[in-house]
């Protein structure tokens, strides 16, 4: 019951996450953080089975660093989204695949151009223009196909996301605790306070 | 349904038509019954009129494509000149059958001109590199009862350019229509002597 979203809009990429970290049927934390920042324009949230996301997320994250400490420069969105999926790719026909899903969200640094990629645990990559994970993308993805418009704003965003989080809460069996919603604009990652407490009736 | 040539979905086919060929493809990505995306294309190019379709596992249906692309590189940079339709599948054909006991879940489509005599060449292929060599058309995907049904009734030998891209788009827009699968807009190349035509049918989006 992890839920993972995504909208790009104008000029940003917004990336939300929710905060339950769940053994089984049980909430260990409800302010966990499933995001990682891979460059200055790069934001990645990741779910799946508990060892296997952390333990790649980091790795991803550590390389996507390497790169830009020895080169001087960042790897656009686009192109650690295929190094993500060239490594996901080689570990679907390892011994002992990762079992991750992830959303990658960023603004490219030149063009100032949003985009998202959505990844599966199989290593299938494409590129949306907004996006969810697991049963969220039962619930969210028809009311994103309504409201989304290639050119919104960001605030305009943080609507769409809370109409998607609203539903949520209407419709998912258990609580997932909030949402940590992130958002990628061309001045790199800003933290975006949204409102967790809102209680939303199931109808 | 849970087959993992049918979990993503998608279709592809090509015709032979005279002194030219086509090669068309849907445009969607799915996970079982759910589309996540309608802009994923099947249909990669790997030199001046050498084409390759690409349906089944998506995760394959991208490592695939690059694989081909850095091998086609690599020929190209050896050899000094541009692959050959005919010599592309049997690079295609050969690469598969190294995976026998461990595929890649793909079924490609080739189709091109033969840089020489300007021979339309088309073939299929299934997941370990069996070629199927055609004179009329090829399909693959989730769609290939539709696609065999419409292919069947519409192709006729020495279709021109014009007519070989209705004959082409009919067929598959009406196949994808009739599989859940497979859908979402399509892509059509047309393939003469020295002129690549690639058109977006934007196609039924339910």
């Amino acid at each position: 019951m992890e839920v993972l979203l995504g909208i790009t809009g104008k000029d940003f990429t917004l990336i939300a996450a929710s905060k339950a970290a769940m053994r089984g049927a049980t909430i260990l934390k409800a302010s966990d953080d499933k995001t990682r920042q891979l460059n200055k324009h790069t934001l990645m949230a990741y779910s799946g089975e508990a060892g296997d996301t952390v333990q790649f997320a980091d790795y991803i994250q550590a390389n996507a660093q390497l790169y830009s400490m020895r080169n001087e420069t960042d790897l656009s969105p686009s192109a650690l989204a295929h190094f993500v999926r060239g490594e996901l790719a080689t570990s679907l026909r390892s011994r002992n695949p990762y079992n991750v899903n992830l959303l990658l969200g960023g603004v490219d640094p030149i063009t100032h151009k949003s985009s998202l990629y959505w990844l599966d645990y199989l290593a299938s990559l494409a590129p949306v223009p907004y996006a969810a994970h697991g049963y969220a993308q039962y619930y969210c993805l028809s009311i994103l196909d309504k409201h989304h418009h290639p050119d919104i704003t960001l605030g305009q965003g943080i609507k769409l996301l809370t109409l998607c989080t609203d539903e949520l809460k209407r419709r998912l069996p258990i609580d997932f605790k909030g949402m940590t919603v992130k958002a990628v604009t061309k001045d790199g990652v800003v933290d975006i306070q949204f409102d967790d407490d809102k209680v939303v009736k199931a109808a | 349904m849970s087959s993992p040539f049918s979990i993503n979905g998608g279709a592809c086919v090509a015709m032979v038509g005279k002194d030219c060929v086509a090669i068309a493809c849907d445009l969607r990505l799915g996970l079982q019954a759910l589309t996540v995306s309608n802009n994923f294309p099947k249909i990669f190019q790997y030199g001046d009129n050498v084409f390759l379709g690409l349906t089944g596992l998506a995760t394959d249906v991208a490592t695939v494509s690059d694989l081909f692309r850095y091998k086609v590189n690599m020929y190209r940079l050896r050899e000094e000149r541009q692959i050959a339709p005919r010599t592309f599948s049997n690079l295609v054909s050969s690469s598969l059958y190294e995976r026998r006991f461990g595929p890649w879940f793909v079924s490609p489509v080739v189709a091109g001109l033969d840089p020489k005599t300007g021979q339309p060449f088309i073939c299929g292929f299934d997941s370990i590199g069996c070629i199927d060599f055609a004179k009329d058309f090829i399909v693959s995907g989730t769609a290939t009862e539709q696609l065999f049904g419409m292919c069947e009734s519409l192709w006729e030998p020495d279709l021109g350019p014009d007519q070989l891209f209705e004959t082409i788009s009919q067929s598959l827009l009406n196949a994808v229509d009739r599989d859940a699968l497979s859908g979402w807009g399509a892509h059509v190349y047309i393939i003469e002597k020295d002129k690549v035509t690639k058109r977006l049918l934007k196609g039924r989006q339910d």
